[in-house]
């Protein structure tokens, strides 16, 4: 008995002594090195995504992916990038961060992609960055605006897209001081890295004109208490920094109850279209009859995209693309940043030459050569990683069309100026992406 | 041989078998035979609880929760601790939930038993709702747990598969021994009869506790092992639907037998990833695609049901029955 004893205590001892610590780094961790190029072959690179095609998410951005594979598709029967077709893989992962893990799992394991291009989501994306920069796998024009991605020190690979939230919260607390300053101004945001950014950012401009700041929780779609207590402070300006099912929600609460403020709306949150839609299907669920137009119009927003309704020259390629492989789609500013996201990938791709490695993809991006339909420059150098450095203000018309309030402005996500974005951009002519 | 070293035999060859498999198949299918794994945990608990002692739980979601949240916090914060004991912890930790739940239970019955721990599933994961900080808020909690010991090489996902399936077995053997035993018997004389059981000498609503104490460290340990094996806890991960999968996991396999729990599991990680592959095969509508994968699993468990009344392993193990017979017959005329 003794001895068995004694034999389960020091096998326990060797237990204990045997293993690092769970939580410890063990050194030497990032995997693959740069001149890597798992899936690709002579004539075809495989590229990965995680969307929520299911799932909370899904009303709205269940579309981006179908955009994308349409300007995959453009591309490929134009001849492809370098001689090599784009093959896009696109897994569900329901908006659901375990699904996430496992589903980019099977990207990079099984399917073996070169890179993972627009992860969405910022509860979804920021549980595989650690894994992809430790397996060395490019990861590319994140869909959150979250400044988490801009990481170039412990995120070698990740690259951001969108504007952040901390610096659209600038242009939108400059925007406020300058047009409507003196009024009252409510917060109402979405209680994560959303709703934190956006306040660092409106708090560099309006600070003391805030009077009250109400956080929602995406799984709970009552916002009664927030629109109550907003309209108690008597705010007559509320920013909304919410995702759209929830700028719908606002808008209808604060119509139930009387209140009629001034929204201004982040650039996740205010596609007309989509907005329409949404206040439509609430408002019917709720046993009503809504005129969204009507609650829509003089809503104020921000967007770093080009508007699907503009004549700008990238939106006529977008439209064409569209026209040719999704027409049944409607065309909306969640298709166009879709067509978007894909088209500044594939100038990534070629701009990283024939020879294509990992390493040369990243280096292309830092190039700061990637110019992108956005009306902004992209903040992109071997200190950024951030993506769209500013976003222009617009305004809902009655019709829900939208009319440009403020030009395209940039900034940066400290202490600098918010001044005008540079007046010249590329067109698709110039970048020439496919065909000659 | 005795029940404990029979078991322990047993589980040897099971965990010699996974190791062959997973030596065999690719990094990925490892991830996938580690999610059997750990739904084998999560269900065989649940089959204790439901199946044996006949109290029902649909919250078994929740204490997958704790048993994430336990690990998660651990690695991040206690990161001199070693993976093992991490896991221990988030057993014990959702074992005591599984207490002051069981505590409460022992006194509800039927649907007001399902509407308590019910409650549980959907309130619990808004907890860290309340403190975003420590928790995470919506957007849960991210890290990396490193397990892999200095000096063995092998993909990091085999190693993963071997440690879950280390541990669910362990599980396994604990439960089997304990359903065998004395416990066991007073497991199924409280839920055949109350009344009968505590003139025995059965007492009622300490055994119903411990009951929900074994089921939740299960599922406790269940959580603690995917939040090792993905390196992630989110509250978006456990929604009511996991815990209704875990109960369709459970009939469908077959209520009351680890077998079944195993049946259950397998159905869970395949059928799922088979109709999910199936409806964005077929092109559907948002709306549709939405609910086709839970229906097909809705579906197969229907069927299974009307066809199979006693789940997968009754019909495995009554096919096995009449074939012995039939041999014992052919040799004995």
């Amino acid at each position: 008995m003794r001895r068995v004893r004694s034999v389960v205590i020091f096998a326990v001892a060797l237990l204990l002594t045997s293993c690092a610590g769970a939580g410890e780094s063990t050194g030497g961790e990032t995997g693959a090195g740069a001149d890597a190029a798992p899936g690709v072959t002579d004539d075809s690179v495989v590229i990965g995504t995680h969307q929520p095609l299911t799932g909370p998410a899904a009303p709205g951005y269940s579309r981006i992916s179908v955009a994308a594979k349409a300007m995959y598709d453009y591309i490929n029967d134009n001849g492809g990038i370098n001689g090599r077709r784009i093959d896009y893989r696109v897994e569900d992962d329901g908006y659901n961060p375990t699904r996430t893990v496992e589903v980019v799992k099977k990207l990079v394991l099984q399917d073996e992609v070169f890179a993972v291009v627009g992860g969405l989501g910022t509860p979804t994306h920021s549980k595989v960055v650690r894994y992809l920069n430790q397996q060395g796998v490019p990861d590319l024009l994140v869909s959150s605006g979250a400044s988490q991605w801009d990481d170039p020190e412990n995120s070698p690979m990740t690259f951001g897209f969108q504007v952040d939230y901390e610096r659209e919260g600038k242009i939108q607390g400059k925007y406020i001081r300058d047009h409507l300053g003196g009024r009252k101004v409510g917060l109402m945001y979405q209680n994560d890295d959303v709703g934190r950014d956006a306040q660092a950012g409106l708090d560099r401009f309006i600070k003391a004109d805030v009077v009250s700041r109400q956080g929602y929780d995406p799984a709970n779609t009552d916002v009664l208490p927030q629109l109550s207590a907003l309209k108690d402070s008597g705010a007559e300006v509320v920013v909304c920094s919410c995702v759209p099912a929830f700028t719908a929600l606002t808008i209808l609460t604060a119509a139930r109850l009387g209140y009629r403020p001034r929204f201004v709306v982040s650039s996740i949150g205010a596609d007309p279209v989509t907005l329409t839609g949404l206040l439509r299907d609430f408002a019917r669920r709720g046993g009503a009859e809504v005129s969204a137009a009507a609650l829509l119009d003089g809503l104020i927003g921000t967007g770093y995209l080009p508007d699907v309704a503009s004549d700008d020259p990238w939106v006529a390629l977008f439209r064409q693309v569209h026209d040719r492989y999704i027409p049944n789609e409607p065309f909306t500013n969640t298709v166009a940043f879709g067509l978007a996201q894909a088209y500044t990938f594939a100038q990534a791709l070629k701009l990283a030459g024939r020879d294509l490695t990992r390493g040369k993809l990243v280096d292309a991006l830092e190039s700061g050569k990637i110019t992108g339909p956005g009306v902004t420059p992209f903040a992109f150098s071997a200190g950024s990683h951030a993506g769209y450095t500013g976003a222009f203000v617009f305004q809902v018309n009655p019709d829900t069309t939208t009319r440009q309030l403020q030009g395209p402005m940039v900034t940066d996500r400290g202490s600098g100026a918010v001044r005008p974005a540079p007046a010249h951009r590329s067109t698709p002519a110039d970048i020439a992406l496919v065909g000659t | 041989m005795s029940l404990l070293t029979r078991h322990l035999l047993l589980a040897l060859l099971a965990l010699a078998a996974v190791v062959t498999l997973s030596v065999v198949v690719d990094p990925f299918t490892n991830v996938r035979i580690a999610t059997v794994g750990y739904y084998l945990v999560a269900v065989a608990g649940l089959t204790l609880l439901t199946g044996t002692n006949g109290q029902i739980s649909l919250g078994h979601g929740a204490f997958m929760f704790i048993g994430a949240y336990t690990v998660a916090l651990l690695v991040i914060h206690v990161p001199a601790f070693p993976f093992w004991l991490d896991l221990l912890l988030a057993a014990l930790a959702a074992g005591l939930a599984g207490a002051l739940t069981g505590a409460a239970a022992a006194r509800l019955h039927g649907p007001y038993l399902a509407g308590a721990t019910l409650a549980l599933a959907v309130g619990l994961p808004a907890v860290t709702q309340r403190f975003p900080d420590a928790l995470g808020g919506s957007n849960g909690l991210a890290f990396i747990v490193h397990s892999l010991p200095a000096g063995l090489d092998v993909p990091e996902t085999r190693w993963q598969a071997w440690v879950v399936w280390a541990a669910a077995l362990l599980a396994l053997v604990l439960l089997a021994n304990v359903t065998r035993g004395r416990f066991g018997r007073m497991l199924r004389a409280v839920r055949d009869d109350e009344i009968s059981a505590a003139l025995a000498g059965v007492h009622i609503g300490r055994t119903k506790i411990l009951a929900f104490l074994l089921s939740a460290t299960c599922g406790g340990l269940a959580g603690g092992l995917q939040a090792f094996l993905l390196g992630t806890a989110a509250p978006g991960s456990f929604t009511l639907a996991l815990s209704l999968s875990l109960l369709a996991a459970m009939v469908l396999g077959g209520v009351g037998s680890l077998w079944g729990a195993f049946w259950g599991a397998l159905a869970l990680v395949y059928v799922q990833a088979g109709a999910e592959e199936l409806t964005h095969g077929l092109d559907l509508g948002t709306d549709v695609a939405q609910h086709l994968p839970l229906a097909v699993f809705g579906v197969v468990l229907i069927v299974v049901v009307l066809v199979l009344p006693r789940g997968i392993h009754g019909t495995v193990a009554r096919l096995v029955t009449t074939s012995r017979k039939k041999e014992h017959h052919e040799k004995s005329p």
